[in-house]
């Protein structure tokens, strides 16, 4: 174990080998060469949450420019930089990342009782990829010109070379190709562990519905981002290779954009939305010493929150005029019902339970009330006449960040929970839950008063507006629920150095159900020295409580 | 202590589903039977008449969502309150109650049913294109709007520096077709309560009925670039007799020329013009 055996029969067998751990470079080189999922992970992890806090800067350097009508923070060029930016930032380089990148990576291939991905390489570059298109992005603040400034939409032809001539809208697009196949080769190493590396015993319908989750995000990846690949080629094409697929003047149709953008963006909603579902599944249950309420109708809710979210794309274009309304209102709206099965079976698996309200149960708790409302208020947007009158006012802003603020609330649900099982080590409860409070109400400040500013016709993307007393008061509470929230996710970095290597987490702290807490935190190399039999969806549980089985419709208990 | 009621076991688990139907079943009702005198919930009066069919579909899809947004949120919160870990021991682990998750499957699916129909009602109602006389052209451009009338010489022109002022009668059907020189724009005014985008190489048409005279405030709502947040518009509702005077103001000799100045402007705006291909006239029906 001193120095790395070069010997060739150790070598060949490396990757077999009980203390792998062991070969290879030590350090930061053995941190970036890494293929393993959990290190990966780790990677993806922080380079998210950072990508978080670069989005969240900027979002309160606009809710500053918006406390007051004639804000003179920044100017209106610089004003489209920030919002495109925000935008882009926590959709491509946070939001998706952090929810297929990160945890997915580290905790999917141990739920199965995996020692690793299937293509632990192709892991790696899809890390890398991510990295170099995030920095790729980023890049646009410092070049001639400033950002991409055309909304993370990029609508053509707003996007093309006449109306957006600067070198950063390339590197948004650069950036975009580069995390979109990220994105594919994560789907498709997910898609082969999840079907080839299940432990004996595992079959599909006793796995934990995170990775059944993540399983249907992988092929809804699959589906969707190949095309939102093509239409930026194609809009890269027009903008240097003097191509006209977007451009009126050379015969193009600009609203083919729209079509392909939202084709990949409505799956790409739920891309983003299943896997923080999957982390509150797992969080509740456990949190209420239950079984998860209706396992099986959770499986087909979300298989039908996939296939539905596949024909609902023009919603986002009910006001162009050139979509059938009929059809994509209804499948929008039957996208609630199988939502509102998830909704109900959350609430199912606290009925009678015994909650522990540990940060990570209230960040769920937090999670499933603040979806309540951005689900509610989505149903809205589904009925064209209502989106004709709301469409582009702050009412879509606030219903879309109730519900991708919900997102970062299970996100943190997520991080309190499995955090101990990655580091080894508690977050503290304390931090934590006054992080809980402040984000929580903070998202509601935020988003409360958007939803009347909108329903009263302040449309979004404004880098002034009218100067009236209430939409001011308004906008004024706005801001100060961005504050909250921004103090509430500085709190959590907080936590990480308070907490740093203090009270060892053990195997299992919350009493779990699914295998990563069978073993040890962290996990070793290929994470597992042995594995419990499995013969539920709660292979830890079973094997700690023998006695309290989970029980099928009518059953008493023993 | 109990903090929660528990029912007796057996029987008695029906008459909670009935009670449960109930809960669900009688508000729903009450929308169906209520009529305008419901609360606004948060909307503004619309002043057309498409306005006030969105406004009374708001009001429905608002009493759905306050009563099942209510009956959840009082289910959580019920069970965070009722259920706090009191001790060591393990409940019971039910996982399925095959009944109960039927009944939250099919009555969304019926709610679903209900807002759709009521969606496609409504739609009709604010798409429709009856047949008119008074016919405008709004023509959006990097920043600013175009309203050209068609027949008449009639022409209002302006940016952000000078906001232009659409002039429309009161009480009768206008037909309004949106175009686009440049990028994608949207005219909305707010207390019309609705929005239509403007796209380039598209003719996008629809129907306004004004029921009240005065000055309403248009603003583009489509990211459109620089100045997109000033990009504003007026929307001056008058009498039919005022209107026929503001048109006669272009038939004389000084209205011609201001006029024929202002199309100029126009024109000019429109030099990178984009050849119209779609024309859409009601919706994507």
């Amino acid at each position: 174990m001193t120095t790395t055996a070069h010997n060739p029969a150790v070598e060949s067998h490396g990757h077999e080998h009980g203390h792998a751990e062991h070969h290879g470079p030590r350090g930061i080189l053995n941190w970036l060469t890494s293929t393993d999922h959990k290190v990966i992970g780790l990677s993806y992890t922080i380079t998210s949450v950072l990508m978080l806090v670069i989005g969240g800067a900027l979002a309160e350097v606009i809710r500053g420019q918006l406390a007051n009508p004639n804000g003179h923070l920044v100017t209106m060029a610089q004003y489209n930089e920030l919002f495109t930016m925000h935008g882009s930032i926590m959709i491509y380089l946070f939001a998706g990342p952090f929810a297929f990148g990160a945890l997915a990576n580290i905790i999917v291939p141990i739920q199965i009782g995996a020692p690793d991905m299937a293509f632990p390489r192709l892991n790696a570059l899809s890390y890398w990829l991510y990295l170099s298109g995030a920095i790729t992005m980023l890049l646009g603040f410092f070049v001639t010109g400033g950002a991409a400034n055309f909304g993370w939409v990029g609508y053509a032809p707003l996007s093309d070379a006449v109306y957006a001539p600067g070198a950063g809208a390339d590197l948004w697009i650069g950036g975009l190709l580069l995390t979109g196949f990220s994105a594919i080769f994560t789907g498709v190493n997910i898609c082969a562990t999840v079907f080839y590396l299940r432990a004996p015993g595992l079959t599909l319908f006793r796995m934990p519905i995170f990775t059944w989750n993540l399983l249907v995000v992988s092929i809804l990846i699959l589906l969707a981002f190949p095309i939102l690949t093509a239409g930026l080629v194609m809009l890269y094409a027009d903008r240097h290779l003097g191509t006209h697929i977007y451009s009126v003047a050379g015969g193009g149709v600009p609203v083919l954009w729209q079509h392909i953008f939202w084709f990949w963006g409505h799956p790409e909603v739920y891309i983003l939305a299943l896997p923080f579902f999957g982390m509150v599944t797992e969080i509740i249950p456990v949190f209420s010493r239950k079984p998860v309420f209706g396992y099986k109708g959770m499986v087909f809710a979300t298989l039908t929150i996939a296939a539905l979210s596949l024909g609902v794309w023009a919603h986002h274009m009910f006001t162009t005029g050139v979509v059938l309304l009929p059809f994509f209102s209804i499948m929008s709206l039957l996208i609630a019902v199988p939502t509102g099965i998830k909704l109900f079976n959350w609430i199912g698996s606290m009925w009678r339970g015994q909650i522990w309200f540990s940060t990570a149960m209230l960040f769920a708790i937090g999670f499933v009330v603040t979806f309540l409302i951005g689900g509610l208020t989505g149903i809205y947007l589904a009925s064209p006449p209502l989106d004709f009158f709301t469409h582009d006012t702050y009412f879509v802003v606030a219903h879309f960040h109730s519900v991708v603020m919900a997102l970062v609330l299970g996100g943190m649900a997520g991080l309190y929970y499995w955090g101990p099982k990655i580091t080894g080590y508690m977050l503290n409860e304390r931090i934590g839950k006054v992080q809980f409070w402040l984000a929580f109400i903070g998202t509601q400040v935020f988003t409360i008063p958007q939803y009347i500013v909108g329903l009263n016709g302040m449309p979004r993307r404004m880098a002034v507006y009218p100067n009236d007393p209430e939409w001011q008061t308004l906008n004024t509470w706005s801001s100060v629920g961005a504050i909250m929230i921004g103090i509430s996710t500085l709190l959590f970095v907080v936590n990480i150095v308070a907490s740093w290597k203090k009270h060892p987490a053990g195997d299992n702290p919350w009493d779990g159900h699914t295998l990563e807490w069978f073993t040890t935190s962290p996990p070793p190399h290929h994470n597992f020295f042995r594995l419990p039999q499995i013969r539920s969806e709660r292979p830890t549980w079973d094997h700690n409580h023998p006695e309290a089985k989970a029980l099928a419709h009518g059953k008493e208990d023993h | 202590m109990e903090l929660t009621p528990q029912p007796p076991k057996g029987a008695p688990a029906k008459s909670r589903l009935r009670r449960l139907g109930a809960a669900i079943a009688l508000p729903i009702a009450g929308i169906l039977l209520s009529g305008c005198t419901l609360p606004s919930f948060g909307a503004r009066t619309p002043e057309t008449t498409t306005g006030q069919s969105v406004y009374h579909l708001w009001q429905g899809f608002s009493v759905g969502a306050v009563i099942i947004g209510a009956l959840t949120l009082g289910l959580i919160l019920w069970a965070v309150l009722a259920y706090r870990r009191k001790d060591d021991t393990i409940p019971k682990q039910s996982q399925y109650h095959i009944p109960l998750e039927v009944i939250y499957t099919v009555i969304p699916v019926l709610v679903v049913v209900a807002l759709f129909v009521a969606t496609v009602v409504v739609e009709n109602k604010v798409l429709a294109m009856p047949k008119t006389d008074v016919s405008i052209n709004a023509n959006a451009f990097q920043w600013g709007w175009g309203f050209t009338y068609k027949d008449h010489n009639a022409v209002a022109i302006g940016n952000t520096t000078e906001t232009p002022t659409m002039v429309m009668p009161v009480d009768t059907d206008v037909k309004i077709t949106v175009t686009s020189t440049d990028v994608v724009h949207g005219f909305y005014v707010r207390d019309f309560s609705f929005s239509r985008y403007a796209l380039p190489g598209v003719r996008n048409q629809f129907t306004l009925h004004a029921l009240k005279t005065g000055t309403f405030f248009g603003q583009c709502t489509q990211l459109c670039g620089l100045y997109h947040s000033i990009m504003y518009f007026k929307v001056k509702v008058v009498t039919a007799d005022e209107y026929k005077v503001w048109l006669a103001s272009f038939d004389t000799p000084e209205g011609r020329l201001a006029a024929a100045q202002a199309k100029k402007v126009l024109a000019e705006q429109m030099s990178a013009h984009v050849p119209v291909k779609t024309e859409i006239s009601r919706g994507a029906n």
